[in-house]
Formats: structure tokens, C-alpha cells, sequence
């Protein structure tokens, strides 16, 4: 007895606390800054300065700017994009020191060698061409394809690996060629080639390799993440395998599939699914390991302590914004979250307390009742609200006086269609008698 | 016939079995022009006849004698005696001249018309109606005039009674049309607001190759009792509803579209400001009554969408909510609905709480089991009318001509599929 009463006890605490307070051991709250040269590192190629001037752009922080412009400049004199360049230097405005300005001379050799460069290509395609080599003129177009993309021109470069098609004779080139298709697709941020791209290297007729596979999964969940189809790149993204590592830096850090995946499942799956496919999921643990809060929150989620749950969102939420794929979603998704998380606390009960209900999501009573009030008109939640005590209380449709209703209503909705159909045959009828008679 | 004392004669000779009735027909036509010259004179001749069993000729003499010009003085008069025919007239007699008969009725609202005594015609032209109609499902010609007199002289009751019958058959379209328009005005007034939008969705959803003025007035009082009575609307035309309309219809009555998207955006001051900037458009139409109804009747949809979500609240929020200006407005509006049926509530003033209930209908009595019972019979009525329908005009020689004729050029491609079929 004494021990029922404890343990009832001790539940009531917990639901009042939702794990607020306690669950902190362990995990740390990435609420500081977001490192920008760690999280540089994880890309390389042309994704790596893009997503640093996205950087510079959006954080409000001046030396994390500095920063991010700095290691873009680097990284562009690696390469050899010179429109990128230019952004570069306009937006370090010469903030950084001299070392920072406008290298009008490496500018030049770069275009110098750009040419030189392309004529030999030219010469030695047209070669190729004429001796109707198809593995050459493959190579040859796959080669222009590599020269346009090192130096940003994103368009010719599709063109150039998409006529690579006609010469592919072996299922290895096909997708090679739709590999570097997506690429310069998610580059230039048009996720339908993308899409279709995915399906025509998953559709060859040999077996993938496992790295191929995983890529080609997260390109196609970039693309339905895009595309806001939540659902369906959470999918995809929980089907990545772990040999991923870091091959596809070019493009996605195993960080960010855990991070994407992660939260569009948190956002569209339902709690079966949820466990099933995430929590239960062995491959998708490793990419977990890399971003511990994400996985905290998923548990916290899933054992109902959604305070700190909300919590870790919150944390996550600056950085997130950071983030060139997902930072137009983080507002959809976490309301997604955040209202799931309120129709799953009031699932189990038949009366809910609005004071604990308000404690545990951390806000108050007025603001809850309004977020509760449409929830409920949106039907996501059956329940009334007790304004007078604050208390929400369920409510179950009546099936049966619900069926009588809408029998009648459907009853009455068939009289009238009827009739009125009735009537416009007959208006016909005159009509047709008119026009008959008329021609008589 | 030369004389009328001739034509009196006759009349009364032949007033006796069908078979004299038709010859008095023939006869009586023949001499229609000679008889309308001599208008003038004809009402003492009208003594001589009486109206039950000399009806036909009696319609005869009295559509002639109406034919010309009344002067005010003697309107009277006619009023009187047109009723009294239409009271005691046989209907088998009227039906022969059919016609006349609707003129002589109009002729009556004319006159009751201008005498401005609308309601001395109601009883008169309701008995008309229901001796010429062959069923009641026919509309005839004096439908819509009927109609008219009772909005006129505010009889609702008695116009509602005719429009509860269901009209299956018609004459003219034009006569639907104001029929309908007229009726769904008596019904507003009575607030019987789903049948007056059924009568409106039949004029402006009617198939017609020429926009008609009704049609247009029809919509914009559509628009406006479907914002009262379902809180939305929406302006999307049935797939049978006319190209002309569906093209057209729109122009016209685009202030009251815009009336609907500010109802609908939930905000009633916005939407009271909308009303009075635009209020003498809408006295123009001559529905600016109707538009303040629409306006009362978003506080109102307000209060019961809290219905949904709310099991007590208090007067202070619900006029938050829906922007009344005090709790005291609150609770006069909700108490008015309460009354009215709209919602189930108690109010509690010691706490100026409100405690919506639920509602009582358990459909388990047997008020309920006849009304279903009731309802399901109709319908299998109508069920079977439509089958009848179909069945003849399946059956209809002119339908299955155009129909064959546009067989024949898939012909070709029926006959291989059958092939396929085997």
C-alpha cells in the first residue's frame, strides 16, 4: 500500500516535471556557437564555400562572419572559380586586412589557364569525335563537365555531362553520369533533375555498390526535403546506410542526413513509425552518434518529456537556421514537432490539469489555451475546454447520433439534387420543344 | 354571331354537357374580335350569366371586357367581379380556353395593383391556380404573380403554403424564374433560409443561353443568404450550371463576391466598415436588410465555432474572441441565440460564465422514427419518378434520333471492340 502510494506519487512528480529538470546528464546542449571551422571541415569542393558564404550571410555575429569569409577566400583560391571570387572579395569589403582584397593578377592567370585549358579540351574532343570513340568522347564530355563545374559555370557543366548519356555503354557509366548530374542539380538548386536523376541510377540494370546507394538516397531526400514532402525524405534518409562515412562531403555530411532525418521524422511519422523505423533502426544509430541531441530529443520525444525536448529544439534552432538546405524549413518543422507534441500528451487522458499541461511544455495558460483552441478547431485533438477550471477535458464523437445526422442530412441533400435536377430536364425539354418547333 | 344578346343566348344554351361546352368553344371563338369591339358594353350582359355554370362563356365576356383600358373608377368594380368568377367559375370549363383565363388573372393584379391593395388578389389568384392547374407539381403562368401579391401585402403564410409544393413541370422558364425569385423572398422573410436558397440556386443554376437580370439578382441574394445561414460560401458553379452564367455571372455581382471574402476573413469590423462604405450599392439592390443580417451573423457563427472547443467559458472572453465591444453585448447575444435554437447553453451570471451543452437529440423518440420513416418514403418517391423519367425518355422517338445519329460515326470503332470482347 505505503509503496503504491509512493510510486503514484512519484509519477505525478515526473509528469509535473516532464523530465525538465532532471534528464540532464550526459548530453550537452549545443547552445553555443556554431564552430565554423569544424563545421567547414566536413565538406570539401564548391558545397564548402557555398554553405560558408551562406554563413556569412545569415548570422548576425561579425566575427563568425570574419571568420566564414576568411576560410571561403581560402578555399576559393583553391579552385578555380573567379565569379565566386568576386563575391567573396566584395562581401570581406577589405575588412580582413590586405591579404584579403582582390587578386586581380591570380584573377587573370586563372582565366589565362581557363582557356588554355578548354582549347586543349576542344581540340582533343573534336579528336575523339571524329575517330567516333565512344569511351573517348565520354571522357572527353566528362571532362568539360569537370573544367565548367571547377570554374562555376553550373549550367554548361550539366549540359556537358548530360551528352556524356549517348556514350555510356556500361551500367558503371550510367551512373557515374547521373552522379555527377545530381551534383551540379543540388548545386544549382534544381531538385526535379535531381529526382529524376535518382530514379535512373537506381533503375540500372546492375547491383549498386552500398557508397553509390547511400549517395543517390540522400540526394533523393534533399530533393523531396526541398520539395516538403517531409515524410518521404525522412524515408529516405533513415535508408541510408552507414557506409556513407564521408564520401559524399561534396554534398552532405553524415551529420546532417542524422540532423535531416531526424527531425522531418520527428515532424511527419506517426509513433509506430517513429520506433520502428528510427529508434529500432541499427544503420541509423551511427549516424545518431554524431549529433547527440538529436538523438535526445528523439528519445525525449518518444518517452514524453517534451520539455526538454522543446528545449533541445530550441538550442538547435539558431544553428539550424545556418543550414543551406533546412533553414526554410525549421519554422514548418518545429511547429510540426511542437503540435505533435501537444496532441500526444492529451491522447492518454480522459481530463487534463491545464497548470501541469502549461509547466511542462515551459509556457503559460493563456498562450497553451490558445495553441489547444486550434488544434481542436483544426480536429487534430477531440477535447473541450473547461475555460472556468482550465481543464481540457476529451470528448468522444457520439457515432451513433453522428450517423443519424448525416443520414438525414445526405437524405435531404438527395431530395433536393432531385428535384432540382428534375427541374432543369424539364426547363431543357421547353427548350428543346422551342428549338424544334422553331424549325418546323 | 352578331349581337351579343346572340352570343348570351348561345352561352347559355350550351352550357351543359362537355360535348356543348366545346361547340360553345368553337363558337365563342370565331366571335372573340366582335365581342372585344363591343367591350364597352358588355357588363350588364355579365348579369345575365352565371359564372358556375356558364363559366367558359362568362371568361369570354370578361377577358373582352377587361381587354381595354380600366379607368380607376370602375377598378373597383372589375376587382370585384373578377373574384367573384374566379371563386365560383367550374375548372373543367376553364381549361378549354386555358389562356384567357391567365389574362383575365393578370389583368386582376394589375388592378389590385394599382389600387394598391395587394392582398384583396391573394385568395383570389391562389384559387386560380389551383383551377388551372392540372397537378400540383405544374407551374403555371400565374404562379409568379401570385407570388408577387403576397410579398406585396407581406402574406407570407399563405404564399409559403404554395411554395411547399414541389414543381416538377413548367411552361415557361421566365415564369420559374420569378417564381422562384418571389418565393425565396417570402421565405427570407420568414427566415425559412434553406428552401429560399434552393429556390435561388434554381435561377441562377436554370439552363439558359442569354443572362437574364433575375438570374443576376438571384445570385447576389444567393450569396448573401448562404452567408447567413451557412456562414460560407463558395463560388465555385455546379457542373450544370450554363456556359453563359458561368462566364457572366460573375461580372455583375462582384461586390457582394467581395462581401463574401471579407466575411470570410473573420474580422467584423472590417466587415462592418465594407458594409457602410458601400451602403447606398446595396439599397440600390434593395437588399441592405439582408446585408445587416450577415453582418449579425458572423457574431453569431463565432460564438458557436466556441461551441466546439469550449465547455464553459467566460463572457469576457467570448467577447474577446469575437470582437464584441463588452461582456454584457456577450451575453445578450448569447442568450438571443439561445432562444433563437442556435445554441444549447446555460448561462451563469454569478460567475459570468457560459456552460455549452451538448445536444439533447438522442434520436430515439418516435417523432424521430416517423420524420426518418417519412423522409425515406419521399425519397423513394422521387426515386421513382426519376426512373419513370428516364425510362420515357429512353423511350422518346426525337431523343433517340440524336442519339442515333451520333452512333453511327463510332460505330466503326464498336464493333471492333467487340471483336476484342470475345
Amino acid at each position: 500500500m505505503e509503496n503504491d502510494e509512493e510510486t503514484s506519487g512519484q509519477m505525478i512528480d515526473e509528469i509535473y516535471t516532464n523530465g525538465g529538470e532532471g534528464k540532464r546528464h550526459g548530453s550537452t546542449m549545443n547552445g553555443e556557437q556554431l564552430d565554423v571551422e569544424a563545421y567547414a571541415a566536413l565538406y570539401s569542393g564548391r558545397t564548402k564555400i557555398v554553405r560558408l558564404l551562406f554563413i556569412a550571410d545569415r548570422c548576425g555575429n561579425p566575427a563568425m562572419q570574419s571568420e566564414a569569409l576568411r576560410m571561403a577566400y581560402d578555399e576559393i583560391k583553391k579552385r578555380d572559380d573567379t565569379q565566386l571570387f568576386r563575391e567573396v572579395v566584395q562581401k570581406i569589403d577589405g575588412r580582413l586586412g590586405p591579404a584579403y582584397t582582390m587578386d586581380t593578377a591570380w584573377v587573370d592567370a586563372v582565366q589565362r589557364r581557363a582557356e588554355v585549358k578548354k582549347e586543349k579540351l576542344d581540340v582533343e574532343l573534336n579528336a575523339y569525335r571524329t575517330n567516333l570513340i565512344k569511351e573517348s568522347i565520354r571522357i572527353g564530355y566528362n571532362d568539360f563537365g569537370e573544367f565548367y563545374y571547377s570554374h562555376g559555370s553550373l549550367g554548361d557543366a550539366f549540359k556537358s555531362y548530360i551528352r556524356t548519356r549517348d556514350y555510356c555503354t556500361t551500367a558503371k557509366h550510367i551512373v557515374h553520369m547521373c552522379l555527377n548530374a545530381i551534383l551540379v542539380s543540388i548545386e544549382m538548386g534544381q531538385f526535379t533533375h535531381v529526382t529524376n536523376y535518382v530514379t535512373k541510377a537506381e533503375t540500372t540494370s546492375e547491383a549498386l555498390e552500398p557508397v553509390t546507394a547511400a549517395k543517390l538516397r540522400c540526394a533523393a531526400g534533399l530533393a523531396h526535403l526541398e520539395s516538403k514532402k517531409y515524410k518521404l525524405a525522412a524515408r529516405k534518409f533513415l535508408d541510408v546506410g552507414p557506409e556513407l562515412g564521408n564520401n559524399y562531403s561534396e554534398v552532405i555530411a553524415p551529420q546532417d542526413v542524422a540532423t535531416y532525418g531526424g527531425l522531418c521524422a520527428l515532424a511527419s511519422f506517426d509513433r509506430t513509425e517513429l520506433k520502428n523505423k528510427v529508434i529500432d533502426n541499427a544503420n541509423f544509430k551511427n549516424f545518431l552518434e554524431l549529433v547527440p541531441e538529436v538523438r535526445e530529443l528523439i528519445n525525449d520525444f518518444y518517452s514524453s518529456h517534451y520539455a526538454s525536448c522543446l528545449g533541445y529544439l530550441g538550442n538547435l534552432k539558431a544553428n539550424l537556421l545556418l543550414d543551406i538546405h533546412l533553414h526554410d524549413h525549421v519554422e514548418t518543422l518545429y511547429n510540426e514537432i511542437r503540435h505533435k507534441a501537444l496532441i500526444q500528451y492529451t491522447l492518454p487522458f480522459v481530463s487534463v490539469d491545464l497548470h501541469m499541461m502549461a509547466h511542462a511544455f515551459k509556457t503559460n495558460i493563456a498562450g497553451l489555451e490558445k495553441e489547444l483552441e486550434a488544434l481542436i478547431t483544426n480536429n487534430q485533438i477531440q477535447a473541450r475546454i473547461d475555460s472556468h477550471n482550465k481543464i481540457l477535458y476529451a470528448r468522444h464523437a457520439d457515432q451513433r447520433n453522428g450517423t443519424f445526422q448525416r443520414v438525414l442530412q445526405t437524405g435531404n441533400e438527395f431530395e433536393r439534387d432531385v428535384r432540382a435536377m428534375l427541374l432543369r430536364a424539364n426547363i431543357l425539354k421547353y427548350d428543346y420543344n422551342q428549338k424544334q418547333s422553331r424549325k418546323q | 354571331m352578331e349581337t351579343v344578346e346572340a352570343a348570351v343566348a348561345q352561352i347559355q344554351a350550351l352550357s351543359g354537357s362537355i360535348e356543348d361546352v366545346s361547340h360553345l368553344n368553337g363558337l365563342l371563338k370565331q366571335s372573340e374580335d366582335s365581342l372585344r369591339l363591343k367591350s364597352t358594353v358588355l357588363s350588364p350582359y355579365l348579369d345575365q350569366l352565371d359564372p358556375s355554370t356558364h363559366s367558359l362563356g362568362y371568361l369570354y365576356f370578361l377577358e373582352a371586357f377587361t381587354s381595354t383600358p380600366i379607368i380607376k373608377e370602375r377598378a373597383n368594380e372589375v376587382v370585384a367581379l373578377t373574384i367573384r368568377f374566379i371563386n365560383s367559375c367550374t375548372a373543367a370549363q376553364i381549361h378549354l380556353a386555358p389562356d384567357k383565363f391567365v389574362s383575365v388573372c393578370k389583368r386582376l393584379k394589375e388592378q389590385v395593383m394599382w389600387l394598391e391593395t395587394p392582398i384583396r388578389g391573394v385568395a383570389a389568384l391562389l384559387t386560380a391556380i389551383r383551377k388551372l392547374q392540372p397537378c400540383t407539381e405544374q407551374l403555371t403562368s400565374l404562379h409568379p404573380d401570385f407570388v408577387l401579391l403576397c410579398v406585396l401585402s407581406k402574406s407570407y403564410k399563405t404564399g409559403l403554403h404554395l411554395l411547399e409544393d414541389d414543381i416538377f413541370e413548367i411552361d415557361q422558364p421566365k415564369d420559374l424564374f420569378l417564381y422562384s425569385y418571389y418565393g425565396s423572398m417570402i421565405c427570407i422573410g420568414l427566415k425559412r433560409f434553406q428552401k429560399a436558397l434552393e429556390l435561388l440556386h434554381n435561377v441562377f443554376t436554370a439552363p439558359m443561353h442569354n443572362l437574364n437580370a433575375i438570374a443576376v439578382e438571384a445570385y447576389k441574394k444567393y450569396i448573401l443568404v448562404s452567408l447567413i445561414h451557412r456562414g460560407q460560401f463558395s463560388a465555385a458553379f455546379p457542373k450544370y450550371t450554363s456556359s453563359v452564367t458561368q462566364r457572366n455571372l460573375k461580372n455583375y455581382t462582384q461586390l457582394y463576391l467581395d462581401l463574401a471574402s471579407n466575411y470570410s476573413n473573420g474580422k467584423i469590423s472590417e466587415l462592418e466598415t465594407f458594409v457602410q462604405s458601400n451602403k447606398e450599392k446595396f439599397d440600390h439592390d434593395n437588399n441592405f436588410g439582408l446585408v445587416k443580417q450577415v453582418v449579425s451573423s458572423m457574431s453569431k457563427r463565432n460564438i458557436q465555432r466556441l461551441t466546439q472547443t469550449y465547455l464553459t467559458l467566460s463572457l469576457q472572453d467570448i467577447a474577446n474572441t469575437v470582437q464584441l465591444k463588452s461582456a454584457k453585448e456577450a451575453e445578450m447575444h448569447v442568450l438571443q441565440m439561445i432562444q433563437d435554437g442556435e445554441i444549447y447553453a446555460t448561462i451563469n451570471q454569478k460567475d459570468g460564465m457560459v456552460r455549452f451543452l451538448e445536444d439533447h437529440e438522442q434520436y430515439k423518440t418516435c417523432e424521430m422514427i416517423e420524420h426518418i420513416d417519412s423522409s425515406i418514403r419521399r425519397i423513394m418517391d422521387l426515386s421513382r419518378k426519376l426512373t419513370a423519367i428516364d425510362d420515357s425518355m429512353s423511350c422518346d422517338p426525337l431523343y433517340l434520333a440524336k442519339v442515333g445519329r451520333e452512333r453511327t460515326r463510332f460505330e466503326f470503332d464498336d464493333i471492333d471492340t467487340a471483336k476484342f470482347c470475345i
